[in-house]
């Protein structure tokens, strides 16, 4: 079986679905011909036509109503923000529209989308081509918010944002697009939208995380594991609803929870973890709750945006100050 | 010196205010008099539903309400010209279309009266159509995508949106009939230029002197129609359904009214607009010219007017009591529609509110 990177197993989900669901659509800037201009939608375009897989004029409130439109008729398209920071625009018609349809119609009219966006910082980009977002959406009710962080997530969870009746944000850490390979067999076979996943087991301090830094928070798991400190990593995935639960019971075990993001701190979507570790683990915890996050700032032009990111030191640093404490 | 492209915007008009035909070439429907009985009837229900309405908010048994006073010819005339497989995305107030498409009062009241089952449409085809869109030009690109799917599945079927000389100022609007002129989709877009945009005229809205001609620069079909004579308003509709039905394109529509009422029960149109405006405007209100056309034409009188108005007062009734009669939601309601399933984060959120609502508060 062949090894696939986080983008092409976007792409092979995409394909996927569109051979057994002649009901889901691809649009967007650049989708068709170019194939994305990250590739994520190669060959697509090919295989089923200019009509299923359909280049847009170049504007994303289109993009996001004409979105709301197919699905309330019955499609499942799968829009695409070309990159995270161009969303904006769309954000009118997903908070008072695709949201909310379900709810303001009784169930009469719902919306069963994809957006679909690169997602964060740490490939060198323009201006306004590296924003960690999420939290705009994690506070809009009606929305799935979910981000993959390895190829075989990636094909799972975007099969089960296009089966889900409901309008799901799908946000794309492109920092490991390429990162690597792994076996991600094309069976058709979603992942559940409902669960964290922990990715490594651990007694002594949780980290939660979600996207790219994954890769940081497992790579920190390592380090203290050669100090001797046994770090439980649990990728969130499924930001909205949250599945809380598995959070809890990580900490609960721990004692120690470090949440870490690269969108900015204040009100990110670790503000929320935080507070629900507060309200349901204070008396099992041993230390106060640490943030890794990006900071208040916008993040930097690439010269100085690796400083910007949360890196496997400032994780490593957090977790040994969350096992000093106690 | 060379032209690289020209375009003129067609004026129609039947009836003129006093209800005198205009031009002799009458559309084939407008030659079936007792089709525009029914449609003067529909005319008039709308228009008593609508003073019902007021007159329910200002009795405080309803919300903020939009009324629909002066456009009865124009939302009527789009209603009217749609087929049933047809999509219908409003924005808050063409109750005249929405009637004629099976829309209950009784739905209208509860949406304003603060229940959102008002927009669960119970009778095809309006259960098939969008709900009100209250963010402004919004809809548009619901009918456009809404088109695109049409185009899609290979289904005869037009997705028409309409929207207010202000709305035509946003980019939603533009986008749709973009994006409808780009992909040769089945769009109608009816912009219902009622001259103010709450207390915003309409010359503050654009330099253009048409707004139909915003769809030349979309490669779509325009005209402009006298937005209170139904005859020419139906006349446009019907010629630009069955284009975009046929695949030969989209089209905007102006349809050049005048908003008789306040925006909202919530707005005193007298704090931005003088009286002899108003007064001139009424002089060219859509009901008079048709029932003057009807009762020239020996199909109708004040006998027959009497008659329909009792008839719908007491339609009116009957929807006002059924309103009233509607218990509020249980508390749940309103975690029950925001996902297709309550998550379990989501529900034991719900517990909760229902533990206050057990406990009384």
């Amino acid at each position: 079986m062949a090894q696939i990177t986080l983008i092409e197993a976007v792409t092979q989900a995409l394909a996927y679905e569109m051979k057994h669901d002649e009901s889901v659509v691809v649009l967007g800037e650049d989708v068709g011909v170019n194939g994305g201009v990250f590739r994520a939608t190669q060959g697509l375009q090919e295989k089923f036509g200019e009509l299923r897989v359909l280049d847009t004029p170049l504007d994303e409130t289109t993009i996001a109503g004409v979105t709301v439109g197919m699905a309330v008729q019955g499609m499942k398209p799968v829009a695409e923000a070309q990159f995270e920071g161009f969303i904006y625009p769309m954000m009118e018609q997903i908070a008072c529209h695709a949201a909310r349809m379900r709810n303001r119609t009784r169930g009469r009219l719902t919306v069963p989308a994809v957006w679909r966006a690169p997602w964060g910082g740490g490939i060198r980009a323009p201006e306004h081509h590296s924003e960690a977002n999420e939290h705009l959406f994690t506070n809009i009710p009606g929305l799935r918010v979910v981000l993959p962080s390895s190829p075989a997530r990636a094909y799972g969870l975007l099969l089960a944002a296009i089966r889900d009746p409901d309008p799901v944000i799908f946000l794309e850490p492109k920092r490991i697009y390429r990162q690597y390979k792994e076996e991600v067999p094309d069976d058709g076979e979603a992942l559940p939208l409902d669960v964290c996943f922990v990715l490594r087991d651990g007694t002594d301090v949780t980290l939660v995380t979600w996207g790219a830094q994954v890769k940081e928070c497992l790579e920190a798991a390592d380090e203290l594991a050669r100090q001797g400190v046994s770090a439980e990593v649990i990728d969130v995935a499924t930001l909205t609803p949250l599945d809380f639960d598995t959070i809890a019971e990580s900490v609960q075990k721990t004692g120690r929870c470090v949440i870490v993001h690269e969108a900015p701190k204040t009100a990110g979507f670790g503000a929320e973890i935080a507070a629900r570790v507060a309200e349901e683990c204070l008396y099992e915890l041993l230390a106060p709750v640490e943030r890794v996050t990006g900071p208040d700032t916008h993040i930097p032009l690439f010269r100085l945006e690796m400083k910007y990111l949360p890196s496997v030191e400032r994780i490593v640093e957090a977790a040994q100050r969350t096992l000093a404490a106690s | 010196m060379s032209i690289a492209a020209k375009f003129e915007i067609e004026y129609l008009q039947y009836l003129d205010a006093e209800g005198k035909q205009v031009r002799d070439d009458l559309p084939e429907f407008a030659k079936d008099l007792g089709h525009m009985v029914e449609l003067y009837k529909l005319m008039l229900s709308t228009r008593v539903f609508d003073a019902k309405s007021v007159a329910l908010q200002r009795t405080g048994k309803l919300g903020t309400y939009a009324s629909c006073l002066g456009h009865e010819a124009a939302h009527v005339g789009i209603g009217s010209a749609m087929k049933p497989e047809d999509v219908l995305a409003p924005s808050y107030r063409e109750y005249g279309a929405q009637l004629y498409r099976g829309v209950q009062p009784r739905e209208v009241y509860m949406y304003w009266g603060g229940d959102e089952r008002g927009n669960d449409y119970q009778k095809e085809p309006a259960r098939h159509d969008f709900a009100w869109s209250v963010p402004i030009a919004t809809q548009c690109l619901h009918a456009a995508g809404s088109a695109l799917a049409f185009k899609i599945r290979g289904e005869k079927r037009v997705a028409v949106c309409t929207i207010g000389d202000g709305g035509s100022s946003k980019g939603d609007f533009y986008g749709a009939i973009n994006i409808a002129g780009a992909q040769n989709l089945p769009l109608v877009a009816v912009i219902v230029n009622n001259q103010w945009a709450i207390s915003v005229p309409r010359k503050i809205q654009s330099g253009a002197p048409t707004l139909a001609q915003k769809g030349i620069a979309a490669g779509l079909h325009c005209i402009q129609v006298d937005g209170n004579d139904i005859i020419a308003v139906r006349k446009a509709m019907e010629d630009a359904l069955e284009r975009a039905r046929n695949g030969q394109g989209g089209s905007v529509i102006e349809a050049v009214t005048y908003r008789l009422g306040d925006h909202t029960t919530a707005d005193d149109a007298r704090r931005y607009r003088g009286e002899q405006e108003v007064k001139d405007a009424w002089a060219k209100e859509p009901m008079k010219r048709l029932r003057a056309w009807l009762v020239a034409k020996g199909v109708w009188d004040d006998k027959k007017e009497e008659a329909w108005k009792a008839e719908c007062d007491e339609w009116m009734d009957n929807e006002v009591n059924a309103y009233l009669e509607t218990k509020t939601q249980p508390v749940t309601a309103m975690f029950d529609y925001t996902f297709a399933e309550v998550p379990a984060d989501l529900a034991k959120q719900r517990d909760l509110v229902l533990s206050y609502e057990n406990k009384g508060h």
